[in-house]
């Protein structure tokens, strides 16, 4: 059981514009973060908390290639994006700066200023394919089949799944960040 | 990336029956070190070529390669193009150029392409790609690459450091998503509108981070700068790709642009770079014949609709630039409608050539005259107002546009409005001063 997290709804196609947007993008993450969402939401910049959580709806982070669009969030502390899709491009920028973001077909039903919890627990779902070598669903044993489950609480005793995250996802968030666990492999050489 | 053993690739059972494979597929397979990939699958890649720009390249790697202490893995395989902040605007862009330049020296790279175009349309002039490459791109548009049979896509600057760093990449095998034009575009009709209306129909996120592949009769026609437009618009889609299959179109394209292309290459090429009959693929049929000039009104790409759908609308800004819109068959095309005619009083057009060697042969050939003569004035080779990262539009502008987003806020303040069309539809309503289907100049 993780620490709650106070809800931040946002609608549908929140776009890489939105959450960084152009013409502050010479300016450091810090200074960036200051005018996240401001074209859509303009108490959320300077209301996020740390800790709190974004539930959205489909199609968050759509658009550029930008990590600062995932950045900003991590810089104004958001422990977790809940929603039922998101653009790929943005969901492995996300993970590589150690945004964990949960795919949550029904997350529509998480309402403003809800207190969450999110639940998480590890499964091994290829240890005996893997072991035996018959490779099913996972040709590569490159990527063991570790994964991660996740449920989302909400106060109403609401209990709603998330989409399985893999191991080697969840030690970027583990770690804070695509960069530390270069370090940290760096380290051990 | 990290928890992979560098040899877990080669684990694929040799005497696995082959399935056949889609595009996709066969180029991560390729990369992969494998046999063949299932759908789903999650591999680590070789990559090809690395391409980043002035805003994610040196100024986000430097820092993050120091603190690794760590080296760029091939600086033959990277190339680097300052087109984001170029020209500098303020101080800060001005900044960010000198530490590009400066950043390129130290790493020595051999490729940098500065100030002379949009990096997804000067990496394949410069003869950068070719069919069965695997690359990755600093940059949303990347999938741009698609068009010349290389599985290329974006990635974000933490992402890069990874790459430049191992020379690797993970990638999870997509399904391939199939676009099947039929049929043969009208007059005044061009891929911009082939593209604006599939992401109406499939939404900006319809792709799922799949494979795209365009493919009938209708692609087949196009010449490499509209396909082109295709495969940097899955970006739109929301596809990690959009792939074309090479043809004698591709291979005349790199015969100019490259001199190491030997006749056993370019057949092995042609022979293995498509998808095998019976691949898995989820095929979406399009008839080009009835295709109509589309627009997206703000703030949204997949805010398309048939250009008849629209009542008056007023512009005061047309705007032909980008990788999307810019390149040298898109002059020609607005050159086609704009010749001997002069663009309303009340609109300003503004035309950013996307390369600046495309541009010179604009010249050479009077395309340019044509968009000058009738008024158009002329901007540098770079992202400009579609990046948003410079040069931007005012105030309450209400700005037809052939680049790829109008969303709100990119391209200037929260006020101003941008619609998107094919260069045609831009030079014909700039004529105009309203939305005008670029047929009424084509009879």
């Amino acid at each position: 059981m993780s620490p709650s997290s106070k809800v931040w709804r946002l609608p549908k196609d929140i776009d890489t514009d939105n959450l960084a947007p152009g013409a502050y993008m010479k300016l450091p993450v810090a200074q960036i973060a200051k005018h996240t969402l401001e074209s859509i939401r303009a108490d959320f910049a300077g209301g996020v908390k740390p800790g709190d959580v974004i539930v959205a709806g489909p199609n968050f982070g759509i658009g550029s290639s930008r990590e600062q669009a995932a950045g900003v969030l991590v810089e104004l502390g958001v422990r977790a994006v809940i929603a039922p899709s998101f653009s790929g491009l943005f969901f492995r920028n996300a993970f590589n700066l150690g945004l964990l973001l949960l795919t949550c077909a029904q997350a529509g039903l998480i309402n403003e200023e809800e207190t969450l919890q999110i639940e998480q627990q590890m499964s091994d779902l290829s240890s005996n394919e893997a072991s035996s070598g018959t490779h099913e669903g996972a040709h590569d044993g490159a990527h063991d089949g570790a994964v991660h489950t996740f449920h989302i609480v909400a106060p109403s005793g609401l209990r709603l799944e998330c989409k399985p995250i893999p191991d080697f996802l969840m030690q970027m968030i583990d770690h804070g960040g695509l960069l530390n666990v270069l370090k940290y492999k760096y380290k051990q050489n | 990336m990290m928890t992979q053993d560098k040899n877990s690739n080669l684990s694929t059972l040799k005497n696995e029956k082959l399935q056949p494979q889609s595009l996709a597929q066969k180029l991560i397979a390729k990369s992969a070190g494998l046999e063949q990939v299932s759908v789903g699958d999650i591999v680590t890649c070789k990559v090809d070529l690395a391409m980043f720009h002035d805003s994610s390249g040196p100024r986000r790697l430097k820092p993050m390669l120091e603190s690794l202490g760590a080296k760029i893995w091939d600086t033959s395989k990277v190339v680097l193009v300052l087109d984001h902040y170029v020209p500098a605007v303020d101080a800060q862009s001005t900044q960010i150029v000198q530490l590009t330049r400066d950043v390129a020296k130290q790493w020595r790279l051999p490729n940098v392409i500065d100030s002379e175009g949009i990096c997804h349309v000067v990496l394949p002039e410069r003869g950068h790609l070719k069919p069965g490459m695997l690359c990755v791109g600093g940059d949303s548009h990347s999938p741009t690459g698609g068009a010349f049979g290389a599985y290329m896509f974006g990635i974000g600057a933490t992402e890069m450091l990874g790459v430049v760093v191992t020379g690797e990449i993970w990638v999870q095998v997509p399904k391939t998503l199939c676009m099947n034009w039929g049929g043969t575009l009208q007059k005044g009709v061009s891929a911009k509108d082939m593209m604006l209306h599939m992401i109406a129909k499939l939404g900006m996120n319809g792709g799922d981070y799949q494979a795209v592949e365009f493919c009938g009769q209708a692609v087949q026609k196009l010449n490499m700068q509209e396909r082109m437009t295709l495969s940097n618009m899955s970006a739109e889609l929301g596809s990690q790709v959009g792939l074309i299959a090479p043809d004698q179109v591709t291979i005349e394209y790199l015969k100019n642009t490259r001199a190491d292309l030997s006749d056993e290459w370019v057949k092995e090429a042609l022979e293995t770079w498509h998808s095998d009959p019976k691949s898995e693929c989820e095929v979406f049929d399009f008839d080009a014949s009835t295709l109509s000039p589309q627009v997206a009104a703000p703030h949204s790409p997949a805010n398309s609709s048939p250009i008849e759908s629209y009542g008056e609308e007023r512009f005061n800004v047309a705007y032909i630039g980008a990788c999307t819109g810019a390149k040298i068959e898109d002059l020609r095309a607005a050159a086609q409608i704009l010749k001997g005619r002069k663009v309303s009083n009340s609109v300003k057009l503004l035309v950013a050539p996307a390369s600046a060697r495309e541009q010179r042969i604009a010249q050479e050939e009077g395309t340019l005259q044509a968009l000058t003569e009738a008024g158009a004035t002329l901007l540098s080779n770079s992202c400009g107002a579609c990046a948003g990262y410079g040069f931007a539009f005012a105030e309450h502008d209400r700005v037809i546009s052939s680049t790829a987003r109008n969303f709100k806020g990119r391209m200037g303040p929260s006020s101003v409005e941008v619609f998107l069309a094919s260069p045609q539809t831009v030079a014909a309503s700039a004529l105009r001063g309203e939305l005008c289907d670029p047929r009424e100049y084509l009879v």
